[in-house]
């Protein structure tokens, strides 16, 4: 630890720290560019200098020179760094000035204003008016994909979108090419990006140069309502921010959750938006002569108690889908205990994930935060960057630091870091458990390509065999880590929504003359079979309605509270940001009423009543941001199953990444994203 | 300079000769593992070189590959240094120097020279002999107005010397690198002016 005055105010900090750490350790505000705490250091947009004593004796930009470069005077007192003094207050006007000089003047008309770095620090540490008469830069706008829109004129050169995409996302999409007056940021040569994170650039952007594409022009950021909730796109629980504007969800932006999504959310958890305004369920429907005509609540109510009471239990089903929130599921789950069917089932796609071998058998044990941790990975039947992107981030992260032996079994792609690729199926799996030498801190990375088929289980297995042999279970750390993709499967697993004694799975449900009745509530990527009548709750009309007998409209994730476990068991709460459309309802709602048309209504008249109970079986669910850990014995028994696995090619669980639940395959922008992806989008004329 | 953008007319394809992969190949061989994007001057200089002086886009996606770099880490490159050149140049490709102490010396004669005989900068004459461009000071001040011919340097050019320099050129006539006017580098063209004595000589 190093001491140093910042203006005046003595700090005790690490001798590696720059001094722009050093002055928010105590407590002083450094105007920046540039600089981002997550991002390697540039040193280039010049406006953080400051005026040090114990250095050189000129203004020093304090995101490139650490502590430890600054000498103590001669009587041993400390270095001295001012942030206040005319010097400095002098740089800052000149820096500003320079990046005034050929930054337009049409905040009016552009989208970051009100959310701008320049506007705001310019009204902070600029001067009035401008001495410059000449004429300003011009700059050609690029095409760099559908999710970004660029005005270059704006571009002050800070770099920050190049160094995510080359350091974070790691497909080097971006750069600057040309020097100079005449440096570009640009991609190459108008392609668009590839990264599947790549709406990030927009928040890095200091000024207006990158900006969401799909929210241009459409409102100023004073006007939106903000609500901080959690995504459901994928498994990982990401922290955002939902902006609203009346009834309608504007856009979505990342928190910060160092634990979590640190500052980073995928493309789909940003630009779903538009998925949540079309395709709507808003009102009731009942299926009469094979088609489905709008009703009343009452009547879709009465039609399905009347088809409920005509079928015996054990020929009625429930099914839970992707995005359900914790409660909603318990409603259901209490439903299907008082109809007395133990056909019940959350895993759509087959995944042999069962809560009978304890939690820790179907968490990301190792945690998001302890990827950083793990000495070595071995993925199994994951394509990271497609089902999680953001932890992909995390294990690139990993990476970068170096020493970090990654192995895959499963399909070769492109993970945007190195890895020694095994093969294919379990086979290779078996062969690397028998031959590895044991690492420290394994990473054991199991994706729902390996656990989603017949012999899922013994892929499982397998995967805690080789996490107990290979040095995935010691002192402190569990590195078998179940890699979910969908946001509602370990809070369902929680409350062992799976199969009762003699009860059907979800593939057994869906064969045609298994049942007579299936609640399906939001499960879309499971083809039910003709036979069964279905009753679909859900908010989007998708493929489960397009099945459906009756259909319950529900909401949206934006448009009920409810808590969400991810996929290392952090319970998680989500809030309602606007109200289902039309004569929709609130999921938990829509079976309460269905139960009280059943005659029999569930125990609870409001949310709260519902969580209390909720808590009172499953007392996990009230630590809200916590995990309850699992036992690293559950996985060590695990291993001791026998496992007899096939020899097909394990097939990563998600073909598309943009197309993976309902919201999304509404979203004219994800289809614009997926077409791209799938490189059959004409490239945009230069 | 202004803004650099690649040619319009883009060859199909471009391929290292065999000479030159096996260069490459030996050159990259020098590098520790991972750090192979450090050759990637000496690689583009080398495709350009065999490319008749200038880059097409295939080139950079080549050297991209070979060094396992982003394509647009190489494009960077390629726009950042001015010695790349972009689109088609003169098999004598002329670089004047317009800077200070060469304007004083009278570079603005041998511009319209260049202008006359050659035409706008950046363009091939029909013959595809000349093509011209203005570049900041290549630092032979001394023996200003100077022009640089594809590697080598012409000096101390006036509107006459430079046309038959030009004439040689174009006829295929060996021609005098360095000093037109027949001076040794850069001593004084008349008699010494200064230092014409040695220490001490002088004083009285």
């Amino acid at each position: 630890m190093t001491k140093i005055l910042v203006d005046g105010v003595e700090v005790d900090v690490p001798g590696d720290f720059t001094l722009l750490q050093a002055c928010e350790q105590a407590g002083v505000e450094v105007p920046r560019f540039c600089y981002h705490e997550r991002l390697s250091i540039a040193g280039n947009c010049r406006m953080c200098l400051v005026e040090v004593k114990g250095g050189p004796p000129k203004p020093q930009a304090s995101c490139a020179m650490s502590v430890k470069d600054l000498r103590p005077g001669p009587n041993g007192a400390p270095p001295e760094v001012l942030t206040k003094s005319p010097m400095v207050k002098k740089a800052r006007e000149g820096v500003m000035e320079f990046l005034l000089i050929n930054h337009p003047l049409d905040c009016p008309i552009c989208d970051q204003g009100g959310e701008c770095d320049l506007q705001d620090q310019a009204l902070v540490f600029g001067v009035d008016s401008s001495r410059y008469h000449e004429n300003k830069r011009a700059v050609e706008d690029k095409y760099i994909g559908v999710l970004v829109k660029t005005e270059m004129n704006r571009c002050i050169h800070c770099t920050r979108c190049v160094r995510f995409t080359a350091e974070v996302a790691g497909t080097g999409d971006m750069g600057a090419i040309g020097r100079g007056e005449d440096m570009e940021i640009t991609t190459y040569l108008e392609s668009a990006m590839t990264s599947e994170l790549q709406g990030n650039v927009a928040d890095l952007c200091p000024v207006g140069a990158l900006l969401p594409k799909p929210q241009s022009f459409r409102a100023r950021p004073w006007e939106y309502q903000k609500t901080e909730t959690i995504d459901v796109m994928d498994a990982l629980g990401s922290a955002i921010r939902v902006d609203s504007r009346g009834r309608e969800v504007m856009r979505i932006l990342p928190r910060i959750n160092d634990l979590v999504n640190e500052e980073w959310i995928s493309d789909k958890a940003r630009q779903i938006v538009d998925g949540l305004k079309t395709q709507r369920l808003d009102r009731p429907y009942i299926r009469e002569n094979g088609r489905l005509r709008p009703a009343s609540w009452r009547e879709a109510l009465a039609a399905v108690a009347a088809k409920t009471k005509a079928t015996s239990p054990s020929r009625i089903g429930a099914l839970v889908g992707d995005l359900a929130a914790v409660e909603e599921t318990f409603a259901l789950k209490l439903l299907a205990q008082q109809l007395g069917t133990p056909n019940l089932d959350c895993r759509q796609d087959g995944a042999k994930l069962d809560p009978k071998f304890g939690r820790a058998s179907y968490l990301f044990n190792a945690t998001i935060a302890g990827i950083e941790q793990a000495g070595a990975a071995l993925i199994i039947g994951a394509n990271p960057r497609k089902e999680s992107p953001v932890l992909n981030a995390r294990i690139r992260k990993r990476w970068l630091k170096g020493d970090f032996k990654i192995s895959l079994v499963g399909e070769r792609a492109d993970l945007t870091y190195g890895y020694d690729y095994l093969g294919a199926g379990p086979e290779s799996l078996l062969q690397f458990i028998r031959s590895a030498k044991p690492a420290e801190r394994l990473l054991v990375v199991v994706g729902q390509g390996a656990l989603a088929r017949d012999d899922g289980e013994a892929a499982l297995t397998l995967a805690a065999q080789a996490a107990q042999s290979l040095g995935g279970l010691s002192d402190g750390w569990n590195g078998f880590s179940v890699l979910h993709t969908a946001a509602a499967r370990v809070g369902a697993l929680d409350l062992g929504f799976t199969p009762g004694a003699g009860g059907l799975d979800a593939r057994a449900m869906a064969k045609t003359g298994a049942l007579d009745l299936i609640f399906n509530l939001g499960a879309d990527e499971i083809a039910i079979e003709p036979g069964a009548f279905v009753v679909y709750i859900g908010a989007h009309g998708d493929r489960g309605a397009h099945r459906a007998d009756v259909i319950l409209p529900g909401a949206a994730y934006t448009e009920k509270s409810g808590l969400y476990v991810n996929t290392e068991g952090r319970v998680q709460r989500a809030f309602r940001v606007v109200f289902p459309p039309g004569e929709a309802r609130e999921d938990w709602a829509v079976l309460r009423a269905l139960s009280g048309a059943l005659g029999n209504p569930l125990p609870f008249d409001s949310l709260a009543a519902l969580r209390r109970r909720l808590v009172e079986t499953h007392p996990h669910f009230a630590q809200v941001d916590e995990i309850a850990e699992g036992e690293s014995a559950q996985i060590v028994a695990l291993a001791n199953h026998p496992a007899v696995a096939m020899k097909d090619p394990f097939v990563p669980a998600i073909q598309n990444f943009y197309f993976t639940n309902p919201i999304a395959r509404a979203s004219a922008v994800m289809a614009e994203c997926s077409a791209l992806a799938q490189g059959r989008f004409a490239q945009a004329a230069e | 300079m202004s803004t650099r953008r690649l040619a319009e007319d883009q060859p199909a394809s471009f391929e290292f000769t065999p000479e030159n992969k096996a260069w490459l190949e030996t050159q990259i061989a020098k590098y520790p593992d991972g750090r192979q994007a450090s050759m990637v001057v000496p690689a583009l200089w080398q495709a350009q070189k065999q490319n008749d002086n200038w880059l097409p886009q295939a080139a950079i996606e080549k050297v991209a590959d070979a060094l396992g770099m982003a394509k647009i880490r190489v494009l960077e490159i390629a726009t950042f240094y001015s010695m790349f050149n972009l689109e088609p140049v003169g098999k004598y490709f002329i670089q004047l120097c317009g800077t200070t102490p060469c304007l004083l010396a009278g570079s603005d004669e041998i511009i319209e020279v260049l202008q006359r005989r050659v035409g706008p900068q950046r363009r091939v004459t029909d013959d595809g002999l000349f093509s011209w461009i203005e570049v900041e000071c290549l630092g032979a001040c001394c023996n200003a107005p100077m022009v640089q011919i594809n590697d080598d340097y012409y000096e101390d050019l006036t509107a006459e010397n430079f046309e038959k320099l030009l004439d040689n050129l174009a006829a295929g006539r060996p021609v005098k690198i360095g000093s037109q006017i027949g001076r040794v580098s850069s001593e004084p063209v008349g008699k010494l002016t200064s230092l014409t004595s040695f220490y001490g000589d002088g004083a009285k």
